[in-house]
């Protein structure tokens, strides 16, 4: 790989040893990848702060800087880590002290995560603890060059922002915020970024819950390829696209899409394709519909529904207030825990415009950081729970070993207030 | 930056093996060589919620791995799937003592190179042929890392101890 002279001498220990090692990292992967070169980044979205075992045993042989440089640098020399040389911010974490009391959480992994944070945050690093820093004032520009985690993340910036990134990970993106760079690789480059899949939308496409189901069942056809959208797709807003991407990145590992005329590198199908021949259509029917509701609800058998969870990615503020809407004079079915995941930032203007006491009022939790997929953790007792989220409906069942149902955000709340899941697809 | 891996390095007496079944040459991403019996997969594999790293175990639903580990085994798959968290898992399973010896997959993605990067094994990527479709489980594997060679063998070679159910831990 072809370094530039700034980037030999971080290399060579000019930036210190973190940096050095940073950038040893980076080699080793840009080589793997067969990439030519480094870009430079300014905006990195990693994660270092939430508890695993593996950090758990590094911090007790030494401490949190030995926990960064072997998880976050692959380093197993003892190291100082430096500030950060760019705007770096955490992504979702486990939860924190605030979630104690509603969460069966192990006080002891908040305690771990508070001593993290305080590392980081004295080298730098923003605590945004959102799967969607997108949501919460981290917009890369147009054409950007930015290294990010979380698929559902990375799908957003690509297709939606325009940004470029490629799916990193915990080492690439430490190296990242230490070096300001990144392999120039994969979706780095215009020509990675054009269409391969061409899917005719044949059933009209307009609720929140159709647009996850459509990102499902492509996901599940284009694998990692990059799927363009056409036909009879309407009411397209920032959270359906954030369901969407969200999606496909769950059934597959779509990392950037298309919609001819919505997202900004397809102003039409043919520029989707940047040029080359459209491929033929894959049509989206009622029935490639129907299959997708259907293999997200192949978890769920008990209708006695004990958790609802809301808000994977994380939930904006218009889904926040159609949530307490939803619930306004309304009471929970006893036996039934609703969850509502939302960033820490957005969470405090919900609670000033009265979203939060709502949805409290009904008896709902409204929880920041994290998800019950990240932490682990559902309410106790947990057996049964349904959720709006294509994505958490998919993961949950496997890491928590619990039924799922996935349907509307009107059914998932009906479903808190009565205690039984009466979803199905309209 | 080149870094040798010795943990999983094991004697190699050329004298008293066959000659390879099949070999195949590509690009070596991570150094060293290693040899084992193989575990093969057509399915792409999930880092985040579908492995134990402690064990180096397969978790995810209705995997055809699942509930069987890949320490100590050569790992041949088409590649990763799923969360960002794929390397960070992988090489959680080498801090915690159950690593593949090995890794060889088909597709190169930044979730699968990266993870084959940190976890540190020998890997050797873009293979003149596909590893997941030449390779059976249980055959022994030899990866080089250095040269980008895999040999395949039908049988371990005397004395290197390749039994039924050494290496593996089904839960």
């Amino acid at each position: 790989m072809r370094l530039s002279t700034e980037e030999r001498a971080m290399r060579d220990g000019d930036g210190g040893d973190a940096v050095a090692a940073a950038m040893d990292l980076l080699i080793r992967y840009g080589e793997g990848l067969g990439a030519e070169r480094l870009c430079a980044v300014k905006n990195v979205a990693g994660t270092t702060t939430q508890p695993t075992p593996a950090k758990t045993q590094l911090l007790r042989e030494g401490g949190w800087a030995k926990a960064f440089a072997v998880t976050s640098l692959d380093c197993d020399r003892d190291v100082e880590i430096p500030p950060m040389r760019v705007p770096t911010c955490q992504l979702q974490q486990g939860f924190s002290a605030d979630a104690l009391q509603i969460t069966p959480y192990n006080p002891h992994l908040v305690e771990l995560q508070e001593g993290a944070e305080a590392f980081a945050t004295d080298r730098g690093i923003n605590i945004l603890a959102t799967c969607t820093p997108y949501q919460v004032g981290n917009l890369p520009v147009f054409g950007e060059h930015i290294a990010w985690m979380e698929s559902s993340a990375v799908v957003y910036a690509n297709s939606v922002l325009g940004a470029r990134s490629n799916c990193e990970g915990t080492t690439s993106t430490g190296a990242a915020s230490l070096t300001g760079r990144i392999p120039y690789w994969g979706n780095h480059l215009a020509e990675n970024r054009y269409g391969t899949h061409h899917i005719d939308v044949r059933y009209p496409v307009r609720s929140f819950q159709d647009w996850g189901l459509l990102g499902y069942f492509s996901g599940g056809l284009v694998q990692e390829e990059r799927p363009v959208l056409t036909g009879d797709l309407a009411d397209v807003d920032s959270e359906k696209l954030k369901h969407l991407g969200a999606a496909m990145a769950t059934s597959g590992g779509v990392e950037i899409f298309h919609l001819p005329g919505v997202t900004p590198e397809a102003s039409t199908l043919e520029a989707a394709f940047g040029g080359r021949d459209v491929p033929d259509s894959v049509p989206y029917t009622d029935a490639e519909r129907r299959s997708a509701y259907e293999r997200l609800n192949s978890n769920g058998s008990s209708e006695d529904v004990d958790f609802i969870l809301l808000g994977c990615p994380h939930a904006s503020l218009n889904q926040m207030r159609e949530i307490a809407d939803l619930l306004d004079g309304k009471t929970l079915n006893p036996g039934t825990e609703l969850w509502v995941m939302t960033p820490r930032a957005l969470r405090s203007v919900a609670e000033r415009n009265g979203y939060v006491a709502a949805i409290q009022r009904a008896g709902g939790k409204v929880l920041t950081d994290s998800c019950p997929a990240m932490s682990r953790v559902a309410p106790e007792g947990t057996r049964v729970f349904a959720t709006d989220s294509a994505k958490q409906a998919h993961y949950l069942p496997a890491i928590l070993g619990i039924e799922a149902w996935f349907g509307t955000t009107r059914e998932c709340v009906e479903a808190a207030i009565s205690g039984r899941w009466r979803g199905e697809l309209r | 930056m080149s870094r040798t891996t010795e943990r999983n390095e094991l004697a190699h007496d050329s004298a008293s093996r066959a000659a390879p079944r099949l070999v195949l040459t590509g690009r070596g991403i991570v150094p060293g060589r290693a040899e084992a019996r193989a575990l093969v997969t057509t399915q792409t594999i999930s880092g985040w919620g579908g492995i134990d790293p402690s064990t180096g175990t397969v978790i995810e639903k209705q995997h055809e791995l699942e509930g069987i580990s890949f320490a100590g085994r050569i790992l041949v798959f088409p590649g990763a799937k799923g969360s960002s968290g794929w390397s960070g898992f992988f090489q959680s399973s080498r801090l915690l003592g159950s690593p593949p010896a090995a890794m060889l997959f088909t597709t190169v993605t930044t979730k699968a190179v990266l993870g084959a990067v940190v976890t540190r094994c020998p890997t050797v990527i873009e293979l003149d042929g596909d590893p997941v479709a030449l390779i059976r489980t249980d055959d022994w594997v030899e990866v080089d890392g250095d040269r980008g060679r895999v040999s395949v063998f039908d049988a371990a070679p005397t004395g290197a101890g390749g039994g039924a159910g050494e290496g593996v831990r089904v839960l």
